[in-house]
């Protein structure tokens, strides 16, 4: 039987009363007792005035630090595990910022027989987006990157707005700004 | 890392959206897409293990009022109560077992409990307008709320959206996540709506249409819709062994 998938509608701006409340957001995507590389991870969302979105969501799914994921399609799985879930949501602040503590994953199986740079999914949301916007996060800096199979995807001169930036004076700390529209616009995948 | 390699070949891509039935990134009728649609083409991505898997496990408790919104307070809200009902499939007809529903809504005068909501029409306190629930084995999840009263917003003026309840709803992937809003049969605001009309299949804004269903609704106790949901699916089945 063939179904066709119901359209996507915007996420409005009232969402936050059911989808992040205190119960509802997941800010720690790892647990402390999860192994790896600890990553504080600050989001910024931005419209084509520059203007940050106050009623955005985000939303990471990630590997664990060896590069599985939580899920039973994972044929790399045996169970799961408890420290680590891969999942955070949050909804942005007055300043279109949220963040994140989780572990810096793995890595993870790619098309190809190449194996992809450690990188976030990540889905936005917000009033006005009439669905979700897929985009990855990658860490600047990390030797996999040139490597990365969906990366060479992406055009060269935009290949940094995948970019999560470390904060020189603290470490573990790192910065991704989601421009919407504009010179830096992010590149969103059809996912 | 060598054994892994050649386990890429288990991976069953997800099915792609067929022309017509989602709405586009862009769609300026909807004034709050202007500044925030991207205007770039979207780049195509080959399903990996970060597409076809996805947050599945639990996602904090489901309590025992949060599919019944009319029994979250002190008190019975006022309006009119209803039961909303359906399966949640995906595209190859397999129901969706254990897939997190999350709903939330205006109250029956229009008005959301959200502090930004300032719509003057009247808060109720027993009212939330907030719900979750699993779907069972068969895919079947239930709600018991109140019929939300349709509300006026800014994009135009005398803009009104038509009666609707959100829908957020995980299925067995990150790329089956769905958020999507549910209509009523009938609704006259359907032709004046920018969100409604944003999808350009007439089929496809049909299949966000609740049906009123005799069967579901309890006599002398609450109406009932009925409403299906459907996920994207995997491509094709995979063969065993
Ligand atoms: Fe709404």
């Amino acid at each position: 039987m063939d179904l066709v998938p119901n359209p996507s509608q915007t996420v409005g701006p009232f969402f936050h009363f059911s989808l992040t409340t205190a119960a509802h957001s997941v800010r720690c995507i790892a647990g402390p007792q999860a192994p790896g590389e600890r990553v504080w991870l600050m989001c910024r969302v931005l419209d084509g005035d520059g203007a940050p979105l106050n009623d955005a969501m985000i939303e990471i799914w990630q590997a664990n630090a060896e590069g599985k994921y939580n899920h039973p399609d994972d044929p790399r799985i045996s169970a799961k595990d408890p420290t680590f879930t891969g999942f955070g949501r949050l909804g942005t602040d007055e300043n279109g910022m949220c963040e994140f503590e989780t572990i810096k994953p793995g890595r993870v199986p790619g098309p190809g027989n190449v194996f992809q740079a450690p990188h976030l999914n990540v889905a936005v949301y917000a009033r006005g987006l009439l669905r979700q916007l897929y985009t990855r996060v990658y860490f600047a800096g990390d030797p996999a990157n040139q490597q990365d199979p969906v990366l060479a995807l992406v055009p060269a001169e935009r290949r940094g707005t995948l970019m999560a930036l470390s904060d020189p004076a603290r470490p573990g700390h790192w910065r991704f700004q989601v421009h919407l529209q504009g010179e830096q616009e992010t590149v969103f995948f059809d996912v | 890392m060598g054994p892994l390699a050649n386990e890429r070949s288990i991976i069953t891509p997800y099915r792609r959206h067929e022309a017509g039935s989602q709405p586009p990134l862009s769609y300026p009728a909807y004034q709050s897409n202007v500044r925030r649609a991207p205007t770039k083409p979207l780049i195509l991505l080959p399903h990996t293990l970060s597409e076809i898997t996805g947050p599945i496990y639990g996602h904090g408790e489901i309590g025992e009022t949060d599919n019944d919104l009319t029994r979250q307070h002190g008190g019975e809200p006022i309006g009119e109560r209803i039961i909303v009902t359906g399966r949640v499939l995906d595209s190859n007809g397999r129901p969706v077992p254990q897939a997190l529903v999350e709903v939330w809504q205006a109250n029956s005068a229009g008005r959301y409990i959200h502090q930004r909501d300032q719509h003057p029409a009247p808060l109720d306190p027993n009212f939330t307008g907030a719900g979750r629930t699993l779907t069972d084995e068969n895919g079947v999840y239930r709600f018991v709320t109140l019929k939300p009263g349709p509300y006026p917003w800014f994009n135009h003026y005398n803009a009104w959206r038509p009666a609707h309840i959100h829908f957020s709803l995980f299925g067995r992937a990150f790329l089956t996540r769905l958020v999507t809003q549910m209509y009523f049969p009938g609704d006259p605001f359907f032709p004046y709506d920018p969100i409604f009309q944003s999808v350009p299949d007439e089929k496809a804004r049909q299949r966000m249409i609740s049906k009123f269903d005799l069967e579901t609704t309890q006599p002398n106790w609450a109406t009932g819709y009925k409403f299906d949901i459907v996920l994207r699916g995997p491509e094709a089945t995979p063969f065993e062994g």
